[in-house]
C-alpha cells in the first residue's frame, strides 16, 4: 500500500526525519512555530500511520505492507520492511505517543527547542524503523540508531544528575547490543553454511537450521541485549536512573516505546530463531519475570519520588509481558502483545501526569505534595482512571491484557508441571494486588489529605493543552477496556506464527532431528563454524526412519 | 407491553446518571443532578419491577431471559461476551439494588444537600449502582469480576469522598486493597474454574460441573475456597473483615447503600451463583459455614461495646453477613438470600436513621453525646425502632422470618453446634440494637449545647424513604413464612434455581453417602422448628430486657460491669486488636522489607555491581592511559619487551 506514491512504511520512516530537517530549518528563536512544526508532523506521521490499522488484514498470515529491494547486494543485505499484527500495533502505538509526547513539551522544554524537537523526530523515525525492519542489519541499525537521540534527551535536557544517568543508560544497553551483533553475525555464517547464500533477511534466517547448543549461545546473546532493553531484573537498574533524569516527553517514549523494542525483540527474534533454545530458556526467563513483577512491585512501593515510583512499576508491568511471552500460548501471547501496548499508554501517561505537577512545583517528591484534588479537581480525575489503569481495574485496558497473560501462564507447558505453572501464575498475581497498594497509596499522599503545603495552594489546574494531551490517551484505554476484540484480531495469526515457529521447530528437532541432519550432509558440522559443536546424532537415532 | 428487551436499560441508565453528572460536574443546578441521580435509578427500578413480572408470567422453571450486548474478549478458545442474565435469584438482586438504591439516592438529596461537591456524588452513586447491576447481572465469571472490581472502586470512591480528611483518604484505601486480596482469590478461581471447564459462562459451567468435577474433588474445592476467598473480601468476613469498620468514614447514605445492603452482600450472592460448585465440596461448604458463624459471633461481640453509633451498625452488618454465609454453609441458599433481602431493607433503614439522627446533631456519632432523642426525632426514632426490632428477630417483623429460618437451617443441616453459635449471635444482635436504641433515643439527653441548639427532624426527603423501608422492614419476612403451607412463596420463586444441587446431593444419597447440606427434602418436624423458633425469639426479648436494663433502668451497670471485667471490655473496645496485630505482622513487615530490598539490594548489591564494573574499567583505562606518554622512545621499548617476552616463551615452551 502507498500514500501519494510512497509505500507506507518507508513514508513512516522518513516523514519524521524530513520533518526534523524542516524544524532544523526554522530559526532558533521561533519557538512558537518549532512546536507546532514538528507537532504537525507527528500528527501527520500518525496519521500515515492509520492504514496500518484499517487497510491490516486481520486474515492473513506474514508480513503486509512488505517492501524489499537490494541494499548491499554482495553483503546480503537488504531494505527490507514489513509488519504482522504485532510490529503494526507498535507502530502505531509509537506514533501516537511521539505526538503525544511533542505536545506534552510545549512549555516544559524552553532551552534548545529546535534540538529538542529535531532529536525527538530523529528518535521517532528510528523506532518505527525498529519495528518495521526484517533484515537484521537494518534492524541493528535502527536498534542503535535510537540510543543516541535518546541519549542526548536525558544528557542535554534531563535533570541535575543527568549525565550519570545517559551515560549509565547507554553503556548498559550497548553492552547487550554488542554481544548481540556478534550473534547475528554468527547467524549469518551459519545461514551461509547450510545454504550457501548470504544473508540479513530474517524471514530467510528463520530457516537456519540450528543445532541446540549453538542455540543456546545465541539465544543467550540476543536475550540478554533484549532483557537489558526491557528491562528484566536483574538488569533494571538503569532504569529508574534515566527515567528521573529524563523530561516527561523522554520518560514517555522510553517507558513507552524503548522498553518495547526489548520485549519485541523476544518476539520476532529471539523466541523465533531458536525455538529449542527458547524452550530451555523459558524456566529462568518465567522466574525472573516473576521476581521481577514482585521486585519492581515492592521497591516501587516505598518511593519517594513518584517518577521513581513509576519506573519500578514499570519493571514489575514487563515482568507480566514476559510472563506472557513465554507461557508460549495463544492467551499468554496475545496478552502480553496487548499488554506491550497498555503499558505504552498507561505508564506513558502516568509520566505524563507527573510531568504535568512537576511543572508546577519542580518536584516529585511525595512528601512535597498533598491535598491536590481540592486544587486540581481535573487533573485528579484524570490521574486517578490512569492509575486505575495501571493498577487493571477491569473497564480500563490493563486489565484485558493482565487477565490473558494470567489465563495464559496458568496453562502453560513451559515449567514441569501444571501445579508449578499454578502457582507461579499465583505469585504473579499477588503483583495485582501491589499494584493497587503502591498506586492507591502514592495517590492518597499527593492528592488527598489537606493542603499542607501552602505551595501548592495555589496551583492551576490543566490547561486546555494538558487536557488534550490527557484525553486522547484515557480514550484509548477506555476503548481498549471495553471492546478490545479489534486489537485482539490483530494478533490472531502473528501469535499463532509465533507459537508454530517455536513449538513446530522443537517437534522437528525432537523427531527428526537426526534425519535432517542427514539430509543435509556436512550441515551439523559446517553449521557451527566457531566453538560451539553440534551435537553427533546419536547413532541409533539417525537409523531409525 | 413486553419489558425484557430492555433489560440492558437496567445497569446502562444509571451508568449514563454517572457520565452526565460526573463529566459536567459543578456546571449543572442541583436539582438536575438530583433529577438525574435518582431519576435513572428509579426507571433502572421500574424496569427491573416490569422484567420481573414478566418473568413472574412464565413457568417456573423457565423463567431465564438472557440478553447478549456484544463480545467482550475474545482470544483463542476464551470467549467472553457482555451478557445479561435475568432469572429469579437475579432479578431479586436486582430489585433489592435498584429499590433500596432508588430510596437511598431519594435520602442522598437531602441528606447530601448542603454537600459541595453535589455532582461528583451522585456520579459516584450512580457509578456503584451501574456496577452492582452488571456484577448481578452478568452472565460469566468475568463479566462479574467486571462489576465485582467495580463496586470495589466506587466504595473507595465514597468513603474517601471527603477526601480531605486524612482518616477517610485512608479508610478507601484499605478497602480497596483488601478487597484486592480477595479479588486476588476470586482471580484465582476464575482461572481455575476455566482450566476445568473451558469456558467462563455460567450457563456451561453449572450446568457440567456435577460431570466434570468429582465430588468432593480437590479441583472443586479449589475453585470453591478461591472464590470463597474473594467473597470474604468483598462481604467482610474473617479474615478480610477490617476495612468495613473503617469504611464508616463515608457518608452515610453510602454506608447503607454499598456497606450495608448491596455491596457487601456480593459474596454471598456469589455463592448463590455458584451454589452447584459449593455443592460439590463438602469441604469447602463446612469452611464458608464456619468463616460465617465465627464472624457472626466474633462481629457481635465487638458491637456490644462500640460507642459510635456508625461502628455499632458496620460490626452488626459484618455479623449479619456471617450468617448469610452460615447459611450458604448449611446449602440453605436460599435462606441466605431471604436474609440478605430483609437485611438490605432493615439495615438499610437502621444505616439511614443513624444518618438522621447524626445529621440533626449536626455530625455527632458518639452514642455518649446522644440519648432522649425520641420527641424531638418522633419519625426517625419511630423508624429506628422498626428496624431494631427487625434486626432483633422480633415476631413478625421481617428479621424474625428469615433470621430464623437460617438457624432452623443451621441446625438440620449443620448440627446443634451451629445452631448454638447462630443462637448466641442472635441474643448478641439483640442486645447490642437495643443497647444503640436506648443510648439513642431514651435516658437524659447527653447532647452538647452546641447540636441541642441545631436539633431538628430530618427533611422528608429523608424521612420519606425511612418510611418506605420500615414498611418493607415490617412486611418483608412475610414472602417466606415457616410451617404455613404455600406460605414460602420466596423459597417456591428461587427454588428452581437451586434445583440442580440435587443433581448432586441425589446422587450422594443414592451412594449411601453423607448428608449434605442443601436440597435435603424437607423433612416436616414442626413441633422442633417451633420449639427453637420459640427458643430464638426468647432470646431476642432477653436481649432487649438486658439493653433495657443496663442502659434505661440502671444506667450505672455498664460502668461497674466494665470495671469488673476490664480486660475483656478493653479487648472487645480495642475490636481484638486485629489491625494492629495485620500492622505488626504484615504491613510493617512488607514495608520495611520493600526499604531493604531497595537501599540494600537494589543500590547495594545490583547498581553496586555494576557501577564497580565501570569504575574498574576506569581504573584500567587510567593505567593504560599513563602507557601512552607520546613519546616514541617508550613505545620501542615497550614494544622490544614485548617482543621478549613473546619470544622467550615460545623459546622456553
Amino acid at each position: 500500500m502507498t500514500i501519494a506514491g510512497l509505500p507506507i512504511l518507508s513514508l513512516l520512516i522518513f516523514l519524521p526525519l524530513a520533518g526534523a530537517a524542516v524544524v532544523l530549518l526554522l530559526p532558533s528563536a521561533k519557538t512558537g512555530a518549532i512546536r507546532w512544526t514538528a507537532f504537525a508532523i507527528s500528527v501527520l506521521t500518525f496519521l500515515a500511520s492509520i492504514p496500518l490499522w484499517t487497510a491490516f488484514d486481520t486474515a492473513r498470515r506474514g508480513m503486509q505492507f512488505e517492501e524489499q529491494r537490494p541494499w548491499v547486494a554482495g553483503l546480503g543485505i537488504t531494505y527490507h520492511l514489513g509488519v504482522d499484527g504485532i510490529s503494526a500495533l507498535l507502530i502505531l502505538m509509537t506514533t501516537f505517543l511521539s505526538a503525544i509526547a511533542i505536545l506534552s513539551s510545549f512549555s516544559s522544554i524552553t532551552n534548545r527547542v529546535k534540538s529538542y524537537m529535531a532529536t525527538l523526530l530523529v528518535l521517532e523515525t528510528g523506532m518505527i524503523g525498529v519495528f518495521a525492519s526484517l533484515d537484521l542489519v537494518l534492524f541493528y541499525i535502527f536498534w542503535e540508531a535510537v540510543l543516541i537521540p535518546m541519549y542526548l534527551i536525558i544528557g542535554v535536557w534531563g535533570g541535575p544528575r543527568r549525565i550519570y544517568a545517559a551515560v549509565k543508560f547507554i553503556l548498559y544497553t550497548v553492552a547487550g547490543s554488542l554481544l548481540m551483533l556478534v550473534a547475528i553475525l554468527y547467524l549469518y555464517f551459519a545461514y551461509h553454511a547450510a545454504f550457501g547464500q548470504y544473508t540479513f533477511d530474517l524471514m530467510r534466517l528463520y530457516q537456519t537450521p540450528m543445532p541446540g547448543s549453538a542455540q543456546l549461545w545465541l539465544f543467550a546473546a540476543f536475550a540478554l541485549a533484549f532483557a537489558i532493553k526491557v528491562p528484566m531484573f536483574p538488569f533494571h537498574t538503569w532504569l529508574p536512573d534515566a527515567h528521573v533524569e529524563a523530561p516527561t516527553a523522554g520518560s514517555v517514549i522510553l517507558a513507552g516505546v524503548l522498553l518495547k523494542m526489548g520485549t519485541y525483540g523476544f518476539v520476532r527474534f529471539a523466541m523465533p530463531l531458536f525455538p529449542e533454545a527458547t524452550h530451555v530458556f523459558a524456566p529462568w526467563i518465567i522466574a525472573l519475570a516473576v521476581v521481577g513483577i514482585i521486585y519492581g512491585a515492592l521497591v516501587a512501593m516505598v518511593q519517594r519520588d513518584v517518577k521513581k515510583l513509576v519506573a519500578y512499576s514499570s519493571v514489575s508491568h514487563l515482568g507480566f509481558v514476559m510472563l506472557g511471552l513465554f507461557a508460549l500460548n495463544t492467551h499468554g501471547i496475545q496478552g502480553s502483545v496487548l499488554q506491550m501496548v497498555n503499558h505504552g499508554l498507561s505508564t506513558g501517561a502516568l509520566f505524563l501526569a507527573v510531568g504535568i505537577i512537576y511543572e508546577r512545583r519542580h518536584t516529585r517528591e511525595i512528601s512535597e505534595f498533598g491535598g491536590l484534588s481540592s486544587v486540581l479537581p481535573w487533573f485528579a480525575a484524570l490521574f486517578l482512571i490512569i492509575c486505575l489503569s495501571s493498577l487493571g481495574l477491569p473497564g480500563l485496558n490493563g486489565f484485558v491484557g493482565e487477565f490473558l497473560i494470567l489465563l495464559g501462564a496458568f496453562r502453560m507447558d513451559t515449567l514441569a508441571s501444571a501445579m508449578a505453572s499454578r502457582v507461579v501464575t499465583g505469585i504473579a498475581a499477588t503483583g495485582v494486588i501491589l499494584a493497587a497498594v503502591y498506586l492507591l497509596w502514592m495517590y492518597e499522599r499527593v492528592m488527598f489529605g489537606p493542603v499542607t503545603n501552602e505551595k501548592n495552594r495555589g496551583l492551576k489546574d490543566l490547561s486546555p493543552r494538558e487536557f488534550w494531551t490527557l484525553a486522547p490517551v484515557i480514550a484509548l484505554i477506555l476503548w481498549i477496556g471495553v471492546f478490545p476484540n479489534p486489537f485482539l484480531r490483530r494478533l490472531d495469526t502473528s501469535a499463532a506464527e509465533l507459537m508454530e515457529r517455536v513449538n513446530a521447530r522443537m517437534i522437528a528437532t525432537d523427531t527428526y532431528h537426526a534425519p535432517v541432519a542427514g539430509a543435509l550432509p556436512g550441515l551439523a558440522v559446517a553449521a557451527a563454524p566457531g566453538r560451539v559443536s553440534a551435537p553427533a546424532p546419536a547413532p541409533a537415532e539417525a537409523a531409525r526412519p | 407491553m413486553n419489558a425484557l428487551p430492555l433489560l440492558w436499560l437496567i445497569p446502562m441508565l444509571p451508568l449514563a446518571g454517572a457520565i452526565v453528572n460526573g463529566v459536567l460536574a459543578g456546571k449543572l443546578p442541583r436539582r438536575v443532578v438530583s433529577a438525574i441521580g435518582t431519576g435513572t435509578v428509579g426507571i433502572a427500578f421500574l424496569i427491573a419491577a416490569a422484567c420481573f413480572l414478566e418473568i413472574l408470567r412464565l413457568p417456573a422453571g423457565e423463567r431465564v431471559f438472557v440478553q447478549q450486548l456484544y463480545s467482550w474478549i475474545d482470544s483463542g478458545d476464551l470467549h467472553v461476551p457482555v451478557r445479561f442474565a435475568l432469572d429469579p435469584l437475579s432479578a431479586v438482586m436486582m430489585l433489592v439494588v435498584t429499590g433500596v438504591g432508588f430510596l437511598i439516592h431519594v435520602y442522598s438529596t437531602g441528606y447530601m444537600g448542603h454537600e459541595k461537591a453535589y455532582g461528583r456524588y451522585f456520579s459516584y452513586l450512580n457509578l456503584f449502582t451501574f456496577a452492582m447491576l452488571v456484577l448481578v447481572m452478568a452472565d460469566n465469571f468475568l463479566l462479574m469480576f467486571f462489576g465485582w472490581e467495580g463496586v470495589g472502586l466506587c466504595s473507595y470512591l465514597l468513603i474517601g469522598f471527603w477526601y480531605d480528611r486524612p482518616s477517610a483518604a485512608a479508610a478507601g484505601k484499605k478497602a480497596f486493597i483488601v478487597n484486592r486480596i480477595g479479588d486476588w482469590g476470586f482471580l484465582i478461581g476464575m482461572l481455575l474454574v476455566f482450566v476445568a471447564f473451558g469456558t467462563l459462562d455460567f450457563g456451561r459451567v453449572f450446568a457440567e460441573a456435577p460431570e466434570r468435577l468429582a465430588f468432593g474433588s480437590g479441583m472443586a474445592t479449589a475453585i470453591a475456597l478461591f472464590l470463597f476467598l474473594g467473597a470474604t473480601g468483598k462481604s467482610a468476613q474473617i479474615p478480610l473483615y477490617v476495612w468495613l469498620p473503617d469504611a464508616m468514614e463515608g457518608p452515610t447514605p453510602v454506608s447503607a447503600l454499598i456497606h450495608a445492603a448491596t455491596m457487601v452482600t456480593a459474596g454471598v450472592y456469589m455463592i448463590a451463583r455458584c451454589h452447584i460448585l459449593y455443592a460439590l465440596s463438602p469441604t469447602a461448604l463446612t469452611v464458608v459455614a464456619a468463616v460465617g458463624a465465627a464472624t457472626a459471633l466474633f462481629a457481635a461481640t465487638i458491637a456490644l461495646v462500640q460507642k459510635d453509633i456508625k461502628r455499632v451498625l458496620a460490626y452488626s452488618t459484618v455479623s449479619q453477613l456471617g450468617y448469610m454465609f452460615l447459611a450458604m454453609g448449611v446449602g440453605a441458599y436460599a435462606s441466605g438470600i431471604f436474609h440478605l433481602m430483609t437485611h438490605a431493607f432493615f439495615k438499610a433503614l437502621l444505616f439511614l436513621g443513624a444518618g438522621s439522627v447524626i445529621h440533626a446533631l449536626s455530625g455527632e456519632q458518639d452514642m455518649d453525646r446522644m440519648g432522649g432523642l425520641k420527641p424531638h426525632l418522633p419519625r426517625t426514632h419511630a423508624a429506628m425502632l422498626v428496624g431494631t426490632l427487625a434486626i432483633a428477630g422480633i415476631f413478625p417483623l421481617s428479621g424474625f422470618f428469615s433470621k430464623d429460618e437460617i438457624l432452623w437451617n443451621a441446625w438440620r443441616n449443620g448440627g446443634p453446634g451451629l445452631w448454638t453459635v447462630g443462637v448466641i449471635g442472635a441474643f448478641l444482635t439483640s442486645f447490642y440494637m437495643f443497647r444503640l436504641y436506648f443510648m439513642t433515643f431514651h435516658g437524659p439527653m447527653r447532647v452538647t449545647e452546641e447540636a441541642k441548639h441545631h436539633l431538628h427532624e430530618s427533611p422528608s426527603s429523608m424521612t420519606l424513604p425511612l418510611m418506605v423501608l420500615a414498611l418493607l422492614a415490617i412486611v418483608g419476612g412475610f414472602v417466606q413464612i415457616p410451617l404455613v403451607a404455600g406460605a414460602q412463596r420466596l423459597d417456591a420463586f428461587l427454588g428452581p434455581v437451586f434445583a440442580d444441587v440435587a443433581r448432586v446431593t441425589g446422587e450422594i444419597a443414592q451412594a449411601g453417602g453423607a448428608h449434605v447440606g442443601g436440597a435435603a427434602p424437607a423433612e416436616h418436624q414442626p413441633l422442633l422448628e417451633t420449639a427453637l423458633m420459640a427458643i430464638s425469639l426468647l432470646v431476642a426479648l432477653a436481649g432487649l430486657y438486658l439493653a433495657r436494663k443496663f442502659y434505661v433502668t440502671d444506667p450505672a451497670l455498664p460502668g461497674r460491669m466494665g470495671e469488673t471485667a476490664r480486660g475483656f471490655y478493653k479487648l472487645l473496645w480495642e475490636k481484638y486488636r486485629v489491625d494492629e496485630l495485620y500492622d505488626r505482622r504484615i504491613v510493617q513487615p512488607i514495608v520495611r522489607g520493600s526499604e531493604r530490598l531497595w537501599h540494600d539490594f537494589d543500590a547495594g548489591v545490583i547498581d553496586g555491581a555494576v557501577n564497580g564494573i565501570g569504575r574498574q574499567i576506569e581504573r584500567g583505562a587510567a593505567l593504560l592511559r599513563t602507557v601512552q606518554t607520546g613519546y616514541v622512545q617508550v613505545y620501542a621499548l615497550i614494544l622490544t619487551l614485548g617482543l621478549v617476552v613473546v619470544l622467550g616463551y615460545l623459546a622456553l615452551r
